[in-house]
């Protein structure tokens, strides 16, 4: 009993210690910061010299493919073979999650969406691109160049690389007749149908979906931005995805469950990208998308070059390969987005992708004439809504917490 | 072997010996010597990473970098206190917790008691190996494994479909199910022993005192064995408390494990200060598992 009581007291006694240890670290540490949010404007490369042998990559699902999801579609072989440049691929399924191994300074670069690009400059995770370094860029679409997601004070900070629309997909033999509006997700008598089979990208951006929603069905909310959402167009926002969470068979963020779910029946209806809908196509499964009428959110993607790059050479020789014309029709027909490089549209090169088509450009509007200008691309919520309402807008830690209580 | 030492008795001592002089007979150095290098790894690599952990929940973030900012605040607390949902995922966790460790118990109570006291020696050592089994296999694959099985159109359905009923799919049922499938053997094991551990001659005196089944396992049995199973509870809570795979792998119901995997790549003080609710639980926890005398058990 006594040889128990001491060890109690020893053991409280460490407790103490380690509680002791803690507070004090964590007031020393809150006193030296200030010096740590380098703000942006590093280093730029001046010219591309020797390749360093290595590069390690973030990637959107099926952005970089090397032969091991299908023999025929592999870009980066090709790509190692001309530079000697060996390449690493690390996959994220969210921006939340490249913005978070980006931060880790182990990776060369991205392909960062617009709603991780601001994050990663403001962050100083990210270098300016000497865009003159990067032939292809002279080809890139203008209406891609200098924009508020990718550039800081006209200095581009990164390569444009494609962009599309989130797709509404369903089940053609579960959902009749074909739906044309978000409605199948957001309205309760059109989800209801569906009920334990719905689905949705397991985000916070995912919130915008729903603000698009709103704004074209109840305009008395007055939401002229779906990511700049005051108080209350985000209270309605977050009070039209609560509802919805009722008939969510199961939310998505990992590409390959989304493919998996719609392969077994066990999601019918709801938000993916083209990659997976093209892929359930190929297995010859029954779905369809669309576009719906309200269109749509969408993603404009940029490779960037970490701040911490260990192989910027081989960073801007890739920068350079990843817009080659043939390179960009065989990534915008593989995943089903829209080429940044403009040559790409030419029937030589998207005669040769892994899904041929030569109408590929037109289907998917690269020149952003019909729709693809209209779509609301993922960007970073500030306080600051951009307009006379001031910096009442909700920011993205507040989109966070939001999507945490919508999940329950 | 070597003749070296049979022929001239060399005074030279090898390096090994000397070392040995030194540790002869000063019992401390020798604990010290020993001990240094798990003693070493628990405060540094274990109870250091659990510090920086918690340090990092006094943190804040950045508005648009969303960077971490080493500057003190309890904000994060004040989130996970103040906020509804944390109360809700918390309690819904610490219930599946509780609600799978009495399902493995449940279980594991007469497959243990039958394991340890009535099978013949080789069935026991096949029992033993059976519920071993499982382990040897990955958990990722076991997880994967269950979320075929729920599927829509997955082998339990399709078994179900003649009896007209179909199964839970997705969903907090299924974390239920699929929680109790994996732990079940740190429940078993622990219980097993518990079991073996009562003398035979026990039950026969209990026997031949009259007392019938019921009473002997209730005066006799259960007190014996009741330690072994909060042994074993301690398992099954813990690990079904902390989990995320399998719970985003057959449902997109929150835990307090998914919240922390989501949050982390958001706002990772937020999820350092979350993560401190389940260390908490699991103090009182293990503080009445000792009162009920676990520790002599596991």
């Amino acid at each position: 009993m006594s040889s128990d009581a001491r060890s109690a007291r020893w053991a409280w006694l460490a407790v103490a210690g380690l509680s002791v240890f803690i507070a004090a670290f964590a007031i020393g540490c809150g006193g030296d910061d200030s010096t740590d949010a380098t703000s942006a404007g590093g280093e730029m490369l001046s010219e591309v010299g020797k390749g360093e042998g290595e590069l390690n990559l973030i990637c959107w699902p099926s952005y970089c493919e090397d032969g091991s999801t299908d023999p025929d579609v592999d870009w980066i072989t090709d790509f190692e073979k001309k530079t000697g440049c060996e390449v690493n691929v690390k996959i994220g399924n969210t921006s939340d999650e490249m913005v978070q191994l980006m931060r880790t300074g182990q990776y060369d670069g991205v392909s960062a969406s617009g709603d991780a690009t601001l994050r990663l400059i403001d962050g100083g995770d990210v270098d300016p691109v000497n865009t003159d370094l990067v032939p292809n860029y002279a080809d890139i679409f203008p209406g891609l160049k200098d924009q508020p997601f990718n550039s800081v004070d006209g200095q581009m900070y990164g390569i444009p690389h494609g962009r599309g629309g989130n797709l509404l997909m369903w089940n053609t033999d579960e959902v009749k007749p074909a739906p044309d509006s978000w409605s199948a997700v957001f309205d309760p008598n059109e989800a209801a149908k569906q009920k334990g089979h719905v689905t949705a990208y397991d985000s916070p951006i995912y919130i915008a979906d729903a603000a698009l929603y709103l704004m074209k069905h109840q305009p008395d909310l007055g939401i002229t931005n779906p990511y700049e959402l005051d108080e209350e167009q985000f209270n309605a926002a977050i009070d039209l995805l609560k509802q919805q969470r009722q008939f969510i068979g199961e939310y998505w963020s990992d590409y390959a469950k989304q493919i998996q779910s719609f392969a077994n029946g066990d999601t019918t209806v709801g938000t993916t990208w083209p990659y997976q809908y093209l892929a359930l196509k190929a297995e010859g499964d029954p779905v369809a998308s669309t576009i719906p009428e309200e269109g749509s959110t969408g993603w404009s993607d940029t490779w960037m070059i970490s701040s911490d790059a260990q192989h910027p050479n081989c960073m801007y020789m890739w920068f350079n390969h990843i817009t080659e014309p043939q390179v960009q029709a065989d990534v915008a027909e593989w995943f089903g987005e829209a080429p940044a490089n403009s040559k790409a549209c030419e029937p030589q090169y998207l005669k040769k992708g892994p899904f041929p088509d030569v109408k590929h450009c037109e289907k998917y509007d690269a020149s952003g004439e019909k729709y693809l200008d209209d779509l609301w691309y993922w960007t970073t919520p500030v306080s600051d809504c951009g307009d006379d309402r001031g910096d009442v807008c909700k920011t993205y830690d507040d989109w966070v917490q939001g999507w945490t209580e919508v999940k329950g | 072997m070597e003749a070296a030492g049979l022929g001239a008795p060399a005074p030279r001592r090898s390096a090994g010996h000397r070392l040995a002089d030194l540790f002869h007979g000063r019992s401390r150095l020798q604990a010290g010597a020993l001990l240094a290098g798990p003693v070493g790894w628990l405060v540094v690599g274990y109870l250091g990473s659990l510090a920086i952990l918690l340090i990092a929940s006094f943190w804040s973030l950045g508005e648009l970098s969303g960077e971490v900012e080493r500057s003190f605040t309890l904000d994060n607390f004040k989130t996970i206190v103040e906020d509804p949902v944390y109360r809700t995922v918390t309690l819904r966790t610490v219930g599946i917790a509780a609600a799978v460790t009495v399902t493995d118990a449940l279980l594991a109570l007469p497959l243990a008691f039958y394991m340890a006291k009535v099978a013949k020696p080789r069935t026991q050592s096949l029992l033993v190996v059976a519920v071993l089994v499982p382990l040897w296999s990955s958990y990722l694959v076991k997880a994967f494994a269950w979320r075929t099985i729920l599927s829509e159109e997955g082998i339990l359905n399709w078994a179900l479909d003649p009896l007209g009923i179909s199964g839970p799919g997705y969903g907090t049922l299924a974390v239920w199910l699929v929680m109790s499938y994996i732990w079940l053997p740190y429940m078993v094991i622990p219980i097993y022993a518990g079991f073996d551990r009562i003398p035979d001659s026990v039950l026969s005196a209990s026997e031949d005192l009259g007392a019938k089944a019921g009473l002997t396992f209730r005066r006799v049995i259960w007190p014996l064995v009741f330690p072994a199973i909060v042994a074993g509870s301690i398992f099954t809570f813990s690990l079904t408390l902390g989990d995320f795979i399998a719970p985003t792998l057959v449902s997109s119901t929150q835990f307090i494990g998914t919240v922390v995997k989501s949050t982390i790549t958001t706002n990772l003080p937020l999820a350092a200060a979350y993560s401190t609710v389940p260390i908490l639980i699991m103090i009182v926890y293990l503080l009445i598992a000792r009162r009920l005398g676990a520790f002599e058990h596991v």
